[in-house]
């Protein structure tokens, strides 16, 4: 069937290179890969894999250090890179158009959105300004937005509206093919949902074809009808969707389907622990606005819990009310049986060893002009007196407690990459023998696999260790990996607080249940269900 | 490079290079060059050569000394600043606005009636005004510094000011500051030897090329180029010291990309 179908984009053997003070790094080696008519062509790998520099080449276009080695991009069987620059830029857009992954910075600010929507239509001469802007309208309904918010600035609209904006722009010529480049990736689960219901459906009506490329393996099987795995700049596999996900031959592909079948295995003891952390009546605000409003929790000795939140529901700044750089306006943090200065500065050594925080952002978590060594010796110094033998001897045992390689040891913090990045701050964490240990979003910069494994990391530790944990993550996914129970925030209260497993399969709140349900299931047709479902219950109603 | 490698041995050899010492008169005011005085004399008679080696030794000292005095003073102001925050932080930098609003060689002129024209007076004065410029410097890049992680994870160690100044926040801006110190370095160069062709600088006897170019300017009128040895030695200093400083500038930005 698919032999069929006439091919729109042809990449035959393509390579790309990159200018790197001379020397030319391959980005992209011997890709060939075809899409249909009429067809959706997902691509997938992790960051660094030449997801991106792919999707550009497929419009003809190259980053400005970037230059073709070898083979070719063929639309409708003319080589794109042999063409005229100005007729590439005819096609671009008009044939062929692009959605990137931050709607934020594709948009001019100082523009209302319909004259950025129109412009591309009425400059390439394809349309009158007014029937440019009649056909905007009908676009934006396909796509769920009423149609007075074109007359709007970006900064005006929403995060998940912006991106809607964003396909409806690309449609504006009425393209052959889009090409969509993460496209939710920086939207809140519950907000993806309706994205991607919405660009499902306008690809379904309108008959596109298009090439979804994403890091999130559940995102490309609901969009697209096959699947290209890409890694180190190569194709490692391709098949339909079905029997990629089915039957995936790969051991890197099968490797990415095992990342999400990962959880904690059931304890059953913690209710016999004694109390470590209890939070009381805390509220918090930043100025005059309210982020904290009543939280009220317990934690006991080496209990994982997980916090989830979406963005602005206070689930950082929980964290940060309890490490002490945010005071709390009302209530109290008992730790081990004491109740904590309200700021870090009024805390004892002993209370702030006891208490240790992981950052999101490695990268900035760790000084870069410092060695691991440096990094990890420094709360060794700072807490226990250990003479310098005893100490290298902790080092070494601390660094093969994260699994890092000891010949990293002497090596800067910024030549590291971002997984042992992380290793390294949950090493340095670790050297100061916390009792609780605070994650925020550790995992979320990271790629699939690397992540995977930093969460396996921190299981095991938790349990050898007896470490409680604070887990704070946006991802239900990742909590369900290592906590025993889960509280889910919004808008800076508690929603819902219980045992891991009851939280997940018999949620008792609507959030909680509407959080759940958007999280993206690694099997054909969960996407139509979930618009179908929409669809049902707004006939009901 | 080799010219202030030169410039700087020379210099830290005066005494046993120069021919006479470096106030003996040794002959009439004015001699002409010739083999026993190979730069002439100057006006009391004592020799150009050995005046222009000791010179170039008293003005580097001066500079050198004001340099990492004001590199000290700046540093740890912004950093101390950069760190705590608030008030402090406000309060300085207004100051330091005050201060950088008034033109230096105007208020070092001011400042040196007011203290005497010692040599420590004069090192002090320009190390205090040129400070203003590191601190400018290290506070604006130590402020990009401390708002990252790193600083937070330090403080809830429970580390000190000196800890995290020092260890977290310098390395991380030394870059700039080098190549800062490279160009402040030939700035006080020339404001010294302002200075002392103002007759404020380095105070006689002791010899320097700012001092000595005045001295000898009337010779030119008669056609005489004595004086522009002196002169032409400051230009050659600062003009070699811009150099290195572009060329560190450049290794850096080449080393970070």
């Amino acid at each position: 069937m698919v032999s069929a179908l006439p091919v729109l984009l042809a990449v035959t053997d393509l390579s790309i290179a990159a200018n790197a003070d001379g020397r030319m790094d391959p980005i992209l080696q011997g890709i060939d890969l075809s899409l249909n008519t009429g067809e959706v062509l997902g691509i997938i790998g992790e960051s660094g894999a030449g997801k991106s520099t792919l999707g550009l080449a497929l419009m003809g276009y190259l980053a400005r250090n970037c230059v073709v080695t070898a083979g070719s991009v063929a639309f409708e069987g003319t080589d794109l890179f042999k063409l005229a620059e100005s007729r590439r830029r005819d096609l671009r857009g008009v044939r062929i158009a692009y959605v990137a992954q931050s709607a934020a910075a594709s948009f001019n600010p100082c523009r209302r959105l319909i004259d950025q929507h129109i412009e591309a239509a009425v400059q390439h001469g394809l349309l009158e300004p007014q029937k440019a802007r009649d056909e905007a309208a009908a676009i934006y309904g396909e796509l769920g937005l009423p149609a007075e918010l074109a007359l709007r600035f970006p900064h005006q609209v929403s995060g998940g509206q912006l991106q809607r904006a964003m396909i409806a722009m690309a449609m504006s010529c009425r393209p052959d093919v889009i090409i969509f480049d993460e496209p939710t990736t920086a939207l809140d689960v519950t907000t993806q949902i309706g994205v991607l219901s919405a660009l499902r459906q306008v690809i379904r009506n309108h008959r596109l074809s298009g090439v979804y490329i994403s890091h999130d393996l559940a995102l490309v099987a609901q969009m697209s009808d096959r699947i290209v795995v890409l890694r180190h700049g190569r194709v490692v596999e391709t098949a339909d969707t079905a029997t990629m996900l089915q039957a995936p031959k790969d051991d890197y592909t099968k490797s990415l389907w095992a990342v999400r079948a990962l959880a904690k295995p059931q304890r059953t003891d913690t209710g016999l622990a004694p109390e470590l952390l209890s939070i009381e009546a805390l509220d918090a605000h930043y100025g005059a606005f309210q982020v904290l409003h009543n939280i009220n929790f317990s934690l006991t000795k080496g209990q994982a819990m997980a916090i989830v939140g979406e963005s602005g529901s206070g689930k950082s700044s929980l964290a940060r009310a309890l490490i002490g750089i945010l005071s709390p306006t009302n209530g109290r943090v008992r730790f081990e049986g004491t109740v904590l200065p309200s700021s870090y500065k009024g805390r004892s050594a002993d209370q702030l060893r006891r208490i240790q925080f992981i950052y999101q952002m490695a990268d900035t978590a760790l000084n870069p002009r410092h060695s691991v060594k440096t990094t990890i010796e420094r709360p060794l110094k700072l807490f226990f007196k250990l003479p310098s033998a005893m100490r290298e001897e902790r080092i070494r045992s601390l660094m093969a407690a994260v699994e890092l390689d000891e010949r990293l040891l002497h090596r800067k913090t910024k030549s590291l990459s971002g997984g042992q990045k992380q290793r390294v701050a949950i090493a340095r964490a670790l050297a100061a023998e916390p009792s609780l240990l605070i994650c925020d979003e550790v995992t979320s910069a990271l790629d699939q696999i690397v992540a995977e494994e930093v969460l396996k990391l921190l299981l095991r530790l938790q349990s050898e260790m007896l470490l409680s944990i604070l887990f704070i993550t946006h991802d239900l996914s990742a909590a369900k990996a290592v906590s025993d129970r889960i509280m889910v925030m919004q808008k800076g209260k508690i929603v819902e607080v219980g045992e891991a497993q009851q939280v997940l399969t018999s949620p008792t709140e609507t959030y909680t249940r509407e959080l759940i349900a958007s999280i993206p299931q690694l099997r054909v047709g969960w996407l139509d269900e979930k618009i179908s479902a929409a669809r049902a219950k707004r006939q009901a109603i | 490079m080799a010219v202030v490698a030169l410039i700087c041995l020379v210099s830290l050899f005066a005494p046993l290079l120069a021919p006479y010492a470096e106030a003996q008169v040794v002959g009439g005011s004015f001699e002409p060059w010739s083999a026993t005085f190979w730069l002439g004399t100057d006006s009391i008679g004592r020799d150009m050569l050995s005046r222009m080696l000791y010179g170039g030794r008293n003005t580097l000292a001066v500079t050198l000394s004001a340099t990492v005095l004001a590199c000290i003073l700046g540093c740890t102001l912004g950093l101390v600043t950069a760190l705590a925050g608030g008030l402090t932080d406000l309060l300085t930098a207004r100051l330091v606005d005050v201060i950088m609003a008034l033109p230096q060689l105007i208020l070092a002129l001011l400042a040196l009636t007011v203290f005497g024209t010692s040599t420590a007076s004069l090192i002090a004065i320009i190390a205090v005004l040129d400070a203003t410029r590191y601190y400018r410097i290290v506070r604006a890049s130590a402020g990009n510094i401390v708002a990252l992680d790193f600083i937070e994870a330090a403080r809830l160690r429970g580390e000190g000011y000196v800890w995290i100044a020092s260890s977290e926040v310098l390395p991380n801006i030394a870059g700039p500051l080098l190549a800062e110190v490279g160009a402040r370095f030939s700035f006080i160069f020339l404001f010294v030897s302002s200075l002392s062709f103002l007759g404020l600088g380095i105070q006689p006897p002791l010899a320097d090329w700012g001092g000595m170019a005045r001295d000898s300017a009337a010779l030119l009128a008669f056609g005489d180029i004595t004086p522009l040895v002196p002169a032409g030695a400051i230009a050659l200093l600062s003009i070699s010291m811009n150099f290195i400083v572009d060329w560190l500038i450049d290794a850096q930005t080449g080393a970070s990309s």
